[in-house]
């Protein structure tokens, strides 16, 4: 049975928030970051030198709710000391009222 | 192989002929030119090295009259020699291959390296949004070996004007192209704002972006290709290798981890041992037993030493 959402989300839309952290603890630095603002047309924010939160658990203490976390997986054989896209992706999300 | 572009004058035929008959090996001038051994452990550790008002600001100013007048297309002479391209007088030619400019390329990819292809990159401006930040070309998957990449700044680039950003020590990555727009921010990432004349040199495989151009001038950025056509080994001014002290700032310099790079830092000085043990051909080169501990395998032939 599909059960009725908490609270209304009619007029509501999405804002994503990607953090990268410096470990797979969500207490650990964030590094890098995006986000996505889907209550306006407004371009993507990439003029901050500084994250929006320190960490994970920062964000979340501000409302963010996580929304999906990257799984902690043992590199291919021969490939133990690669390197190529980030880890401990984090992201994150509010609702909120869509700006005109 | 034809010029990328018909010269405005006749350049020499003597010294045209006397540079095709240098053998691929042998330097094209002295060592003075060369970069130093603490340099190289610079480009290794963030992948690129900057030189602020390298190329004279006449050469920059014949340089923008060129761009402007249309002389430059990108992608035409792929795989040339360098060498035969851009013949002087035109201004590139005179540039990137200026002494200083030329001892910085042989440091990194030897004498007479081969030409892949160059871009006038052009931002017309005032334009919103910044580029994704990407990697170039395709998945690079050589174990050894690299391309470099010019970055010309032929003007001034003020900070509204949005020069190119890099992430420092992002080289070693393994990624496909713009796969990585979805970053927008690094921490530690760092914007070119500079004079004009300003050249950046860079492993091809560094994390970069065109920022936002926001005044109503055009922004040029010069970017060559080129490609190494001799083993990259000891190609710089290795005078200085085996003095302690510069050792000891090499080993300094490969251990600096860039702050993005978070738990993945030993991985990443791991990649510039590699790199360096390839470009000093020392396989002996370590930074705290990373490698020497991972590839001890004393049960694959284990001699014990005589007491």
């Amino acid at each position: 049975m599909i059960s009725a959402p908490a609270a209304p989300t009619i007029g509501l839309r999405q804002k994503l928030l990607f953090l990268y952290l410096a470990n797979s603890d969500l207490h650990s630095a964030v590094v890098a970051w995006s986000t996505f603002d889907g209550t306006s047309q407004d371009r993507p924010d990439m003029d901050r030198p500084e994250p929006p939160y320190a960490t994970a658990v920062e964000a979340m203490r501000d409302g963010w709710r996580v929304i999906q976390v990257s799984p902690l997986q043992a590199p291919p054989a021969g490939r133990e000391f690669d390197v190529d896209y980030l880890k401990h992706e984090i992201i994150l999300e509010k609702l909120e009222e869509a700006r005109s | 192989m034809k010029p990328t572009t018909t010269p405005i004058a006749p350049a020499d035929p003597a010294d045209e002929a006397a540079m095709r008959d240098l053998p691929t090996m042998r330097r094209s001038l002295g060592r003075e030119h060369l970069l130093t051994t603490v340099q190289m452990a610079e480009f290794v550790s963030q992948g690129f090295l900057r030189f602020d008002e390298l190329a004279p600001r006449e050469l920059c100013d014949q340089l923008m009259a060129e761009l402007n007048a249309g002389l430059y297309k990108g992608y035409e002479t792929e795989g040339a020699r360098w060498d035969e391209v851009w013949p002087e007088p035109l201004a590139a030619g005179r540039i990137f291959r200026l002494p200083r400019v030329r001892g910085i390329i042989e440091s990194l990819v030897g004498p007479h390296p081969r030409y892949d292809h160059h871009s006038p990159h052009l931002r017309t401006g005032p334009d919103i949004g910044h580029q994704r930040l990407h990697q170039d070309a395709e998945i690079d998957p050589r174990p050894s070996g690299f391309d470099i990449q010019v970055s010309l700044f032929p003007h001034d680039v003020p900070p509204e004007m949005g020069g190119t950003l890099f992430v420092p020590g992002s080289h070693f990555r393994r990624v496909h192209e713009s796969v990585i727009g979805r970053y927008h921010n690094v921490v530690g990432q760092v914007q070119t704002v500079c004079k004009a004349g300003t050249i950046v040199f860079w492993h091809t495989d560094l994390w970069h972006a065109g920022r936002a151009n926001r005044t109503p001038q055009k922004r040029y950025m010069f970017k060559l290709r080129l490609n190494p056509m001799v083993r990259q080994l000891r190609l710089w001014n290795t005078d200085d290798l085996c003095d302690p002290a510069v050792q000891q700032q090499v080993r300094k310099t490969l251990n600096r981890a860039q702050p993005w790079q978070g738990q993945e830092s030993r991985l990443e000085k791991m990649q510039r041992v590699r790199l360096w043990r390839e470009i000093t051909g020392d396989p002996t080169f370590d930074l705290n037993m990373y490698w020497t501990r991972t590839g001890n395998a004393p049960q694959a032939g284990y001699t014990p030493v005589d007491g």
